[in-house]
Order: structure tokens, then C-alpha cells, then sequence
């Protein structure tokens, strides 16, 4: 099943996806177009993987990582599907990253590599914008690149876990005003799915709704103000976001 | 006599009561009594933002290490950093000692609660947004090393004591004036002042808000200083900032500090799905 979380007239509800419309709790179908898309649930503690596909981490010329580089993000920066990011003015390198998010419905400590799928919701699609202008070697990446407010848009959809047979086997694209930009699949992960929640959970509990964004393909280029960025993900969805000037 | 906010352990809501400035006593439900004997848990349920390397002397003894590979220049902007809501925890409540860890660093931190949607928020308004403030241990596994996020450090449950109160800012004539203390077994280990900020409060929540809103429950850490004291499990460790309270909590190791554990978490779960997914309209 599909599920977002959408603004529609004057309220906030939960829908599931029907053929392209939106079924809401009290029976009403309403279309796609008529209601604001928002992240399709809360997240909890954000987990966000750094270099985590080998092409990616080549392109930025780096050798690729001996254990997961994590870092965390808070919740100013979620946005939902087709809504704005800003380009700060003295931005040049705004680039996208299509990444999937793996969700948690389930919460654990030291959590085995075996049964990791068994804490899992679902899925559905990140754009981890990064601003590498404000790139600096401490904590990096810092959060003035990585934690801007609605600069990573998530969604549209939290598709069930039952309804992806392999997760680690999904093409990701980036198109950017329809233009094929970045191209990967999740299978070249470093570090797959079971591995981080195995990982991250050796040293924290994870709980319901904790999100791990699991890394970028290569492919990342700037983006411009009014851009349409489209990162999309077999089987999980195509999630829009439009590029917005400062101010 | 000082407005303060406290939260029950086991209750999921945040009290008013009134605090008497230079004891430990409070005036609660009418009553005059010791702070101790109120079982309390962390005051706030945002997100807990630290800054590193915010102090002028921690800086200085680092400035020839920052010249170097690989940062090559002293930090530019706020060095910042998430503590998740799994490192929370209420005063008393016991830190947990990860297995194979020998020592832990607690390092006492002035946090500024948010009272309104802080967003580009001018340094001479910054303090307008602040409810008030409250003492937190900032607890990591020991790490020189600044390059990469130290998420593996920091962010292990129990690893941010936060309490025993909210002070209204009011009664906080200059948070950057401030004398930090800190005690392990009744020693004292640090003796600090908020004055030795590199970023004084105003101003670093303008640099931080710049780019990143901060809610009303968020907490801002005003920096931690250079020389956090070294504990290890079976210590108590004792945080003391003037004119906000006294935070203290033992330090077990984590195989048995569950058992210490008297009350469900007090914080109220993030996720709006059950654990299924299935919806419960």
C-alpha cells in the first residue's frame, strides 16, 4: 500500500493512493493535484549515509569509506512532495542526491543483520539536498550543507515493506526540467540495507519512525533557481521538487 | 523566587512551579520542599542541537592542529550537532557505560529552551526567543578528532542528561556570564565560565537560525568547554550552572543500567503509524 500525508481542504489527513488519487479516512477520492503533499509521515531521528555508493564516492574523489559515514539531520528540513527548496543567493553548488529512505516501524537495540528487514515499515524516496558551498572539515558534512530548512524533500508515498520483494535491486533517477541527470541502483550500496540497521543499531535504539537515508548514486550536478528536480525510485515513486529563489 | 517548568518522571507534561534562587527548594502544588524529593524527567521533547568547539581556549590549543590536514582552517561557522531523542534523558536517571568503553567525557553545557519559532533571527532579538534555561551533561565517547560526525560518540542512548528544570530567562541577567561547575563524587573536576564563548548566545542563534528554524521545545547548547571531565561507571557525576540549578546523574554500565531504569519513557512516540504500518484511523 501507498500512503501519504496531505493538506486538504483546511485539514491534514492520511491517504492511500488509489490508481492516482487519494483515498482520504472518510471515503472521500480526491486527485493528486488538489491537495498539498506532505513529508508522508514524521520522522523521528533522521540517519543520513555520506559516500555510500562507490561511483559517488569516486566522483568526489574519495577512496570509498571502511564503515559507514553517518550523520544526522533534524526536523526543519523535511518538505513534502512538489514543494520548494531555496537556493541561498551566494550558492553555486546546490546539488540534488535521490536516495532511498528506508523507514523503521519497528525499534531495536543491537539489531542482527538477519533480522533487520523484520524492523522495517517501509520506503520511499529523499532528495538530501546538499549545499557544498558550505563545506567545511568539521563534521562533515556540516549541517549548514546538509540540515537547511526544506531542503530535503521526502516522499510522495511510505510504500509498505511487503510490497518491495528486494530493496536492494531498485534503479534511481534524477531528471532535472526532464533531463536524465543521475542514474543508479541501490544494489551498488557499500553499505547495504540489513548492514546499516545493523550497524546503527549497535550503538543506539532505533525506534518507530526513524528514517535512514541511505546514499547517493553519482551523478550530482547543480541545480538553478525554477528548476524542476524529479528523483524517482522503481516501485517506490517520483518525487518533485521545484528549485526557489532567496527571499 | 524564579518561574521555573519541570516535568514529573512518568508524566509526559511539563509543570510550572516556582524555584528559590541559592537553595534547592521549590515551591510546588503550594508546598515548600527539597527538589529531591520530586522524581523528575528531562523538561523539553525537541531537538537537542550542540555546538563544538564554541570555546575561545579549546580553539586556541587546536589553532595549530586546524592549520593542518585535514581541515586546513580553523572552523568558519558554528560547528553543530544533533543530539537524537534516544540520548535523552531525565536527572537521576543513570548514563549508560557502552560495553568495551572504558571512560565517558561529561560536558556541562548551558541550554537555551526555545519559546517561539526562531527563523533569520536578529543576534540584538535573540534572546526574546528563549523560554528560559536549563542545565545539560553532554556525554560522549572520548575523540579527538573533528573531520567526520561523531555520531558513534555521541549519540548512544542516555548520552544527554538534560534537567532538572527550565528557569525563565528572566531570571538569567546575562547568559554569557555564567560560572559552570561540575562534580564527580563530590570532587570538583571544572570550574568554567559561559564567558569564555567564542559565539555568545545571541549570537550564535542568529548564525544558527540563518539557515536552520528552531522550534519552541528545541534546545540550543551555548557551547561545551575545553577540559570535560573523564568519569566511568559506579561515578556520580554533578553538573552546577548558576542561577538555573544543579543536574546530577550516576554513570552504570549500560549491561545494567536498564535494571535502574523506574518509569516508561516519559516522551511521546515521533511516529503516527503503528508499528504494522497498518493505519488505526
Amino acid at each position: 500500500m501507498r500512503r501519504a500525508r496531505v493538506a486538504y481542504q483546511g485539514a491534514i489527513h492520511y491517504a492511500i493512493v488509489e490508481e492516482g488519487r487519494l483515498r482520504l479516512p472518510d471515503g472521500r477520492l480526491v486527485g493528486e493535484e488538489e491537495v498539498v503533499w506532505l513529508p508522508p509521515f514524521t520522522p523521528g531521528t533522521a540517519f543520513a549515509l555520506g559516500l555510500n555508493y562507490a561511483d559517488h564516492a569516486g566522483e568526489l574523489a574519495f577512496h570509498p569509506p571502511k564503515e559507514p559515514l553517518v550523520f544526522l539531520k533534524g526536523p526543519n528540513t523535511w518538505v513534502g512532495h512538489r514543494g520548494q527548496t531555496v537556493k541561498p543567493r551566494d550558492v553555486t553548488f546546490m546539488h540534488y542526491e535521490c536516495e532511498l529512505a528506508v523507514v523503521i516501524g519497528r525499534g531495536g537495540k543491537h539489531i542482527s543483520r538477519e533480522r533487520a528487514y523484520d524492523h522495517i515499515a517501509g520506503y520511499t524516496v529523499a532528495n538530501d539536498y546538499a549545499f557544498r558551498d558550505y563545506l567545511e572539515n568539521f563534521y562533515r558534512p556540516n549541517l549548514r550543507v546538509k540540515n537547511r530548512d526544506a531542503s530535503t524533500p521526502i516522499g510522495p508515498c511510505l510504500v509498505d515493506k511487503d510490497d518491495i520483494p528486494d530493496a536492494m535491486n531498485l534503479s534511481l533517477r534524477t531528471y532535472v526540467n526532464g533531463e536524465l541527470r543521475q542514474e543508479g541502483c541501490t544494489r551498488d550500496m557499500i553499505f547495504d540495507i540489513p548492514f546499516l540497521i545493523a550497524h546503527i543499531s549497535q550503538w543506539l535504539t532505533l525506534r518507530p519512525g526513524d528514517v535512514i537515508l541511505t546514499g547517493t548514486p553519482r551523478g550530482a550536478t547543480p541545480v538553478s533557481v525554477g528548476d524542476e528536480v524529479v528523483t524517482e525510485i522503481d516501485g517506490i515513486g517520483r518525487l518533485v521538487n521545484f528549485v526557489a529563489a532567496d527571499g | 523566587m524564579t518561574r521555573a517548568w519541570l516535568r514529573r518522571n512518568g508524566w509526559a507534561w511539563n509543570e510550572e512551579v516556582e524555584v528559590i534562587p541559592g537553595t534547592t527548594e521549590l515551591m510546588w502544588q503550594g508546598r515548600r520542599i527539597p527538589a529531591f524529593e520530586l522524581p523528575l524527567t528531562a523538561p523539553v521533547s525537541g531537538t537537542v542541537y550542540g555546538v563544538a568547539l564554541n570555546d575561545a581556549e579549546a580553539l586556541a590549543r587546536l589553532d595549530a592542529v586546524f592549520h593542518g590536514p585535514p581541515y586546513n582552517r580553523p572552523p568558519q561557522a558554528p560547528v553543530l550537532y544533533i543530539k537524537p531523542a534516544n540520548t535523552v534523558i531525565g536527572p537521576d536517571a543513570p548514563i549508560p557505560v557502552p560495553d568495551g568503553v572504558e571512560q565517558l567525557t561529561v560536558a556541562p553545557a548551558l541550554g537555551a529552551v526555545f519559546g517561539r519559532t526562531a527563523a533569520r533571527v536578529d543576534e540584538q532579538e535573540a534572546l526574546a526567543y528563549v523560554l528560559g534555561y536549563t542545565i545539560v551533561l553532554d556525554v560522549s565517547v572520548p575523540r579527538q578528532d573533528w573531520y567526520r560526525p561523531a555520531v558513534a560518540e555521541q549519540a548512544r542512548d542516555g548520552f544527554c542528561p538534560i534537567g532538572p528544570w527550565i528557569v525563565e530567562s528572566t531570571a538569567v541577567a546575562n547568559p554569557n556570564q555564567l560560572r559552570v561547575e561540575v562534580f564527580v563524587d563530590g570532587e570538583r573536576r571544572l570550574a568554567h565560565s559561559t564567558a569564555s564563548a567564542v559565539r555568545t548566545l545571541p549570537r550564535l542563534i542568529s548564525e544558527v537560525t540563518s539557515f536552520m528554524t528552531l522550534y519552541p521545545g528545541d534546545v540550543l547548547l551555548a557551547g561545551v568547554p575545553a577540559d570535560a571531565p573523564l568519569v566511568r561507571a559506579g561515578q556520580r557525576v554533578r553538573a552546577a550552572i548558576e542561577g538555573v540549578g544543579v543536574l546530577e546523574n550516576p554513570l552504570v554500565a549500560e549491561s545494567q543500567a536498564a535494571a535502574h531504569y523506574t518509569a516508561a519513557d516519559a516522551r511521546p512516540p515521533v511516529f503516527d503509524l503503528p508499528p504494522d504500518g497498518r493505519w488505526l484511523p
